[in-house]
């Protein structure tokens, strides 16, 4: 494996809009909002800027094809912009195209900003779409819900759990991002819940009740990348910088080949394993300080968990329910309250995760900043259906650590 | 092959009643109000497709129950006769053969525009198999739709048959056939109309039915020098409650020998209705019995057969009506009545999402689509579907090896599955989940036919043909194929199509 960028590229700024249904603003608006957050944030100015990756995934419905409406919306001066399209992973992806282009040389500052407008379709969930021209035509008519769902029967059968005891884990790890969001200003979803009000929702896609799905959201984020040391001449001292950003995408063994069971993300184990070793990280479990997975329905994020290597396989769930990912626990997951109450505005999710290790490493985290030494955290991004995806890990420290 | 005025006769036969099934009393009872008349009417029930069955997939599974899994290189010919094919400029016909893997020299017609269009097609297929010395695949299929509250609501269903027919006596000698054409309109269905319209019953009985049919009958008798006295089974449609009756006492065939018009459980399914009434016929048949089958519209067709020693093994592959009659669900009459159009439903906004058919990706992968046929790599052996250029065996990865593989035969098994209440489906939820395949292979498909029992991680999936979707907005129907349950009360379709 190549030697990698660990420490190369540091974060300069960061900004983040307010998430939820923002009838009022348009995807323009949105990166506005990011945007202004994270110049503020970095000090510089527009002109600074040397190269930007924009991010949006459902553009049918929002600002149409290409990079041009975030040129526009941010008055961006003739640099090359390119648009990123990786589905629910198109944050990342637009971050780590920042952060290659400031670590090959060829920027000293580049911009990443994610944006997605998904609430003007006229009804909830995911917008329809097209998933090509023949997979339509012989391929399940399955949505979101339906695809993921399809983990929780895989993985009961696999390790012999009881389909409430699964429910039940599923459930805690929702309280606890319901919890989490709560003490989040930017959060769509704010409120409290308890598990019974998890367990008895209605059905979205069985086993996933309303409580087991991520909110849809409108939103934005963005991230200001430069070197370590242009960040130190610009007066930056405290920093957060890049271990590792590892992608793994679905080849077709999951979709086409009998040796994948269905219970687990063949992408995530691959991703996970490799950024480990550009970052140097080779106990998980011991070496996280926090985590931000993409929790896009309660399964997700349980058994991600395991793909990451931090529970060993079939213990998520009792990890879930001892509350080893609780805000008080060892390794705190979606302390900002996840896709599941902070939303999920698609193109920004993965710049959102990042947003959120950012903060806290600052100790910038208000209500919620965890109160302990935070070494390595780790964000997860992924985009598409269990059986075929891309999976995006990072892992962000300070430098030098 | 045999010479040009060989013996011919049918070789296979198979049917097809769609799983679902709706109360005639509740239908009555709904529409008291609007029509008394009804009343009679409130006993047993009809038969009625699902929202992803049409014409065309009955006909594939009526093929596919008389074919069974042997091979099919054989079959050289493909009649569908139906008043109801889903599309009026489009080889129906040839969707069947294309369904069934059938070679590109298959020839096919579709027969329509009567209801004795099913017998119309069975007399062609016969004469294509003699002056041809081949085997010819013959279907009948119907989906009739009728107004709310009409008779016809009540007394028609929908279903399919299917018969090989060849040179050879077969399981049933075609001892001799007749047909009369007479423009006798009973019921028309103007082009742009979606119901029949009829003049009255009386009328069609004593001046049509009981008229027009005996010449047939007489001529075919006349043809065989059979008398009417040693038909031991009158397969022939009821215009009208009991007027087969009235037509074997006029024709001097036994009042026993009238066959069974399948209205329990089934109902009129016009152009398929007399093949079906002789599918069954067969089901219980003895060697030496004299079967004649016999239907109505715009003159009659008439066929005389007798049934040979070999029905005894044909029968043992399980093939024929009742096992499709067997197996039912309760189908309420409003999810009838969405299911047929016969509502204005909301389907919410995700309904919208156009389903536009790209004919030329169709045209591309025809063999994947209505044959349901992937890859298996000539170096490792794997199997695949869909094929593709490069091997899916992660140790494998060869290029270009694959060999068409057909899966539809195959059964499958649930890997994973979810019942889904966000997707548009017009009967939710959406169930789907991936099926693996014994053999080898996976595919992501919908789900359908399942029973009280749906499904979990394991159960056993058989192929079966489908609408994938309707495009309302162009008319278009699209296939593609769907795992079901096999067994328990989901089917008791157990081991024929193992293959």
């Amino acid at each position: 494996m190549a030697a990698g960028i660990r420490d190369r590229v540091a974060i300069l700024g960061m900004g983040c809009s307010k998430f939820g249904e923002r009838w009022e603003a348009s995807s323009e608006n949105l990166m506005q909002e990011a945007y202004g957050e994270a110049l503020a944030d970095a000090g510089i100015e527009t002109k600074d800027i040397d190269a930007a990756w924009f991010a949006t995934c459902f553009e049918e419905q929002s600002v149409g094809k290409s990079a041009i409406p975030a040129a526009q919306a941010l008055r961006l001066p003739f640099i090359p912009v390119t648009r990123v399209e990786n589905q629910c992973a198109s944050g990342t992806e637009a971050f780590r195209g920042a952060v290659y282009a400031v670590a090959s040389g060829a920027a000293d500052i580049a911009l990443a900003v994610g944006s997605e407008k998904l609430k003007d379709t006229g009804y909830g969930g995911l917008p329809q779409r097209s998933r090509g021209v023949l997979n339509s035509m012989y391929w399940a008519n399955l949505s979101a819900p339906g695809s993921f769902a399809q983990l929780a029967s895989a993985y009961r059968v696999k390790h012999a759990v009881e389909a409430a005891d699964l429910k039940r884990a599923m459930a805690h790890i929702s309280v606890k991002s319901h919890d989490n969001g709560s003490l989040n200003p930017k959060a769509h979803l704010r409120n409290r819940i308890d598990e019974a009000t998890v367990i008895n929702a209605p059905m979205v896609a069985e086993p996933l009740g309303l409580y087991d799905c991520c909110g849809v959201s409108d939103g934005s984020a963005a991230a200001i990348v430069t070197t370590p040391e242009i960040a130190r001449s610009l007066g930056k001292h405290d920093l957060v910088s890049v271990k590792g950003i590892q992608v793994a995408v679905s080849n077709g063994t999951e979709a086409q080949h009998n040796s994948w069971d269905g219970s687990y993300f063949m992408t995530a184990r691959h991703a996970a394993r490799r950024v480990y070793q550009e970052a140097g990280i080779t106990k998980p479990r011991e070496e996280l300080s926090l985590v931000e997975v993409h929790d896009c329905f309660s399964i997700t994020e349980l058994v991600t968990l395991e793909d990451l290597f931090i529970s060993e396989e079939g213990d998520a769930v009792t990890d879930v329910l001892e509350g080893f990912y609780d805000a008080d626990g060892q390794i705190p997951c979606q302390i900002d309250g996840g896709l599941k109450c902070f939303g999920h505005p698609i193109g920004a999710s993965g710049l959102r995760m990042i947003y959120e290790i950012y903060l806290q490493m600052l100790g910038r985290a208000g209500d919620r900043q965890l109160t302990r030494d935070l070494r390595y955290g780790l964000t997860h991004n992924l985009g598409g259906s269990p059986h075929q995806n891309v999976c995006s890990v990072t892992v962000l420290g300070a430098p030098g650590v | 092959m045999t010479a040009l005025t060989g013996e011919v006769g049918i070789q296979r036969f198979g049917a097809y009643v769609p799983a679902l099934r709706v109360s005639r009393a509740e239908i009555v009872a709904a529409n008291r109000w609007a029509n008394g008349s009804l009343a009679s009417w409130a006993r047993s029930e009809r038969s009625t497709c699902g929202w992803d069955e049409d014409v065309v997939t009955m006909a594939v599974e009526a093929a596919r129950d008389a074919l069974g899994t042997e091979p099919r290189g054989d079959v050289e010919g493909v009649y569908l006769g139906s008043t109801t094919p889903p599309f009026d400029a489009r080889l129906n016909s040839g969707i069947v053969a294309s369904a069934l893997n059938l070679p590109d020299s298959t020839s096919c017609w579709d027969v329509t525009g009567s209801d004795r269009a099913g017998t119309s097609a069975l007399l062609a297929a016969f004469d294509t198999a003699r002056a041809r010395g081949v085997r010819v695949l013959c279907a009948g299929s119907e989906k009739k739709a009728a107004p709310v509250a009409s008779v016809q609501e009540v007394a028609s269903g929908h279903a399919a048959s299917a018969f090989v027919v060849g040179p050879g006596a077969g399981i049933a000698r075609l001892l001799a056939s007749a047909t009369v054409t007479v423009d006798f309109v009973d019921h028309y269905r103007g082009r742009g109309s979606d119901f029949d319209y009829h003049w009255e019953e009386r009328w069609i009985r004593d001046e049509g039915y009981l008229k027009i049919v005996p010449r047939a009958v007489e001529a075919v008798l006349a043809k065989a020098g059979v008398g009417a006295g040693e038909v031991a089974r009158l397969c022939v449609p009821n215009p009208i409650p009991r007027a087969s009756q009235a037509l074997a006492k006029r024709l001097q065939i036994a009042d026993d020998a009238v066959a069974d018009p399948l209205e329990a459980g089934c109902g009129d399914t016009g152009a398929a209705h007399a093949l079906l009434m002789l599918a069954a016929a067969l089901e219980t048949a003895a060697p030496g019995d004299r079967i004649l089958v016999a239907s109505f519209g715009q003159g009659a067709d008439a066929l005389l057969f007798e049934v040979t020693p070999a029905i005894e093994a044909a029968r043992a592959g399980g093939a024929g009506v009742a096992k499709w009659l067997a197996r039912r669900r309760d189908c309420s009459y409003p999810r009838y009545q969405a299911f047929a159009g016969l509502v204005k439903m909301d389907r919410g906004i995700r309904a919208e999402a156009d389903k536009q058919t790209a004919l030329t990706a169709h045209y591309r992968n025809r063999e994947l689509l209505d044959g349901m046929v992937g890859g298996r790599c000539a170096r490792c052996g794997t199997m695949q579907i869909p094929k593709t250029w490069i091997c899916v065996n992660p140790d494998c990865g060869a290029w270009d090896t694959q060999e068409p593989q057909p899966f539809a035969d195959f059964e499958g098994r649930v890997r994973s599955w979810s019942a889904d209440h966000l997707t548009f489906t017009p009967d939710p939820p959406a169930y789907y989940g991936m099926v693996e395949f014994e053999p080898g292979g996976r595919l992501m498909m919908d789900f359908t036919d399942l029973g009280p029992d749906k499904v979990e991680v394991g159960t056993t999936m058989r192929m079966t043909f489908r609408v994938k979707d309707h495009d309302p907005q162009r008319g278009y129907s699209r296939y593609f194929w769907k795992a079901a349950p096999t067994g328990g009360a989901s089917g008791g379709m157990n081991g024929r199509w193992h293959p």
